[in-house]
């Protein structure tokens, strides 16, 4: 459907890659961890490392809980825009084939949150 | 010698057909369509404008007469609370982050929507809308001035408050209610009707209005319950307009009733998604509860609005489909609301807290189906983290939902555990949504939407720093330089109420004026 308008509507987006000086959004949730209120946004180089977002961003952003440090990211499931994920630790992010506001998700099987309410 | 005739009074019936559609004239030389431009581009198809009821009879001039004798009684209850050092009467400090809530929250839209009905009623050929829109037009101007005054009465005292419309055309919470009446004053004048008039002010206003005003009453706060009452009978007068508008607007031609419908259903919505943040007020920031979120909504919205669309079901209408999901919504809303600003108190112009024990037994008697599982345990280790100076600051930027532009927090309908995430790809971009309701919106006018002006995003693309700030320097303070451009003072109007000057200097003056130190 298109807007109605008494003449042609025709706008940018307000969020569009070429906005944010060479760097793309991604975003991150954690399952399962509602202490975290929602996915995390970020600003990342297409260029960067995918292990380097998780050992870096990530532990900052959600580091502050318990079950952060036990995951074993070797065991951990990954979603992108809700489906199975496989990334690769050493590759960029473009080349796992993250773009610009893709959304990805990880679970952590046998951390559940605090005292297993998934907080 | 000249005879004194009496002149001759008009009775109300004539003199309001004298100064309502007697003022009303037909044009010779130019086009109504070029009068009024913005009649036919929404598809509504009008035939009669004299088949509009007026659905009450007040004049401008005795509007006038009775507006100010209300104010003034008013203005002289204001007076005296701030003469008598009203604000240590309320029931504790924690009490005045309502007032932030409000006037940076609220208030701003008392100005919009004063906007709003003053170009809706430009647009209306009908002379009987036409000057209804006109006295709602003023009402919502004398509300936002109103409320302006009478909080800042707290401003003398308290944070936050300062610089309340900056921070509303700023602050990344606020753009949630911001956006959601630049939404409504962007669309055409029957939607702006459906939307505020009838949606917001019929349908939600129990849920708006009336917690914050008797919020005030329950904690002891004369000022904000005195303007409350005073603007009562104005709420009365908009509700009917409200209701007025929708069943004119159906009667006048069977077309109209799938375009009405797909708007009630918009802005149901919309304006509950809003209500978001009367939800934690009511069941976190009021020291003294009125009732729980979930009783008002089933009170105000499942059982009154419930008689109202079965009202509505002559035109055609039906119940909006979104109030299945509500209800599956309503054991967890405030409490997810409450994390939320609890993660980022270092970025709002309000504090937050943790629940004390007699609150968390409150909570759970009310939400008995999902507090102690869910929430309670979060809140203990929050809590025993502050007790160990460990209070937790989320400072990495949230996910925000494209359309009512909150952060993804809600979760899947019946999945209280599982976040609800959904996107759209529109022109090459992703698009996300918390729902599916406000997945729905951006699909029927992704051009519209794809503006948004998310905080997130606009932070992350430099927008949101004081000017002349370099991004790029060493050590840059992301955070730091938000604030400044938000106004607000890092460890002043921010973090957790526990540490904030609020809580001190409130004791200490209640001290005053009760002990005799
Ligand atoms: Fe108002
Ligand atoms: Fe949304």
């Amino acid at each position: 459907m298109a807007v109605a308008a008494v003449s042609k509507y025709e706008f940018a987006a307000a969020d569009s890659q070429d906005k944010f000086h060479g760097a793309q959004l991604l975003f991150i949730g954690w399952e399962d961890h509602l202490l975290f209120c929602a996915p995390f946004a970020f600003p990342f180089p297409p260029a960067m490392r995918f292990g380097d977002v998780v050992a870096g961003p990530m532990q900052a952003a959600f580091g502050y809980h318990p079950d952060f440090a036990q995951i074993d990211w070797a065991k951990v499931e990954w979603l992108k825009s809700g489906k199975p994920f496989a990334p690769d630790f050493d590759k960029s992010l473009a080349e796992n084939g993250l773009r610009h506001k893709d959304v990805i998700r990880f679970r952590t099987p046998g951390l559940n949150g605090i005292k297993g309410s998934c907080s | 010698m000249d005879m004194q005739v009496a002149k001759k009074k008009l009775g109300l019936k004539e003199r309001y057909a004298v100064m309502t559609r007697g003022l009303d004239w037909t044009p010779s030389y130019q086009k109504m369509e070029d009068i009024y431009p913005y009649m036919a581009y929404e598809g509504i198809k009008i035939h009669d404008w004299d088949k509009w009821e007026d659905p009450f009879r007040l004049t401008m001039d005795s509007y006038w007469k009775y507006q100010a004798e209300k104010e003034r009684k008013l203005y002289a209850i204001i007076d005296a609370f701030a003469q008598n050092n009203g604000h240590l009467n309320v029931t504790d400090a924690r009490y005045i982050n309502t007032l932030k809530l409000f006037i940076s929250g609220i208030s701003p839209l008392e100005y919009v929507a004063h906007r709003g009905f003053a170009h809706a009623g430009r647009a209306f050929p009908g002379a009987g809308p036409r000057v209804a829109c006109l006295m709602q037009s003023l009402d919502e101007i004398r509300h936002a001035q109103t409320q302006v005054h009478a909080i800042s009465n707290y401003n003398k005292y308290y944070n936050g408050m300062h610089d309340f419309h900056h921070m509303h055309d700023r602050v990344w919470f606020l753009s949630v209610p911001k956006s959601f009446f630049d939404d409504a004053i962007t669309a055409g004048p029957f939607e702006f009707m459906v939307s505020i008039g009838f949606s917001f002010e019929y349908v939600l206003t129990n849920l708006l209005f009336v917690p914050f005003v008797s919020g005030a009453a329950y904690n002891g706060d004369m000022g904000t319950m005195t303007f409350g009452f005073s603007a009562q009978s104005d709420e009365a007068r908009h509700m009917t307009l409200g209701l007025e508008v929708i069943k004119f607007i159906l009667e006048q031609d069977p077309a109209n009733v799938p375009i009405v419908q797909r708007w009630i259903d918009k802005w149901t919505w919309r304006g509950y998604r809003v209500l978001t943040l009367v939800a934690m007020m009511m069941d976190y920031m009021l020291p003294k509860r009125t009732m729980s979120w979930k009783e008002a909504w089933e009170v105000y919205f499942e059982e009154n609005g419930g008689a109202l669309f079965k009202d509505l079901a002559r035109y055609g209408i039906t119940m909006p489909k979104c109030a299945e999901q509500i209800a599956l919504e309503k054991d967890h809303l405030s409490h997810q609301a409450w994390s939320t600003f609890y993660n980022y108190a270092a970025a709002a112009n309000f504090h937050t807290w943790m629940p004390d024990e007699d609150e968390m037994t409150w909570l759970s008697s009310k939400y008995p189906e999902s507090f102690d599982k869910l929430y309670r345990p979060r809140y203990e280790f929050w809590r025993e983290q502050a007790a160990k100076g460990n209070r937790f600051y989320s400072k990495t930027l949230p996910m925000l939902c494209q359309t009512c532009q909150i952060p993804m927090v809600f979760t899947e309908p019946g999945e209280p555990t599982k976040i609800c995430y959904r996107e759209v790809d529109y022109k090459g971009d992703k698009y996300h949504f918390c729902s599916d309701p406000c997945k729905q919106i951006f699909e029927h006018e992704p051009e519209k939407y794809i503006q948004a002006w998310l905080p997130v995003q606009q932070i992350y693309q430099g927008n949101c720093f004081p000017e002349g700030t370099d991004p790029t320097v060493e050590g840059f303070d992301a955070l730091a330089a938000v604030l400044k451009y938000y106004n607000l003072e890092n460890g002043r109007d921010n973090l957790d109420f526990d540490i904030s000057e609020d809580k001190k200097n409130f004791a200490e003056w209640r001290g005053q004026a009760t002990k005799n130190i």
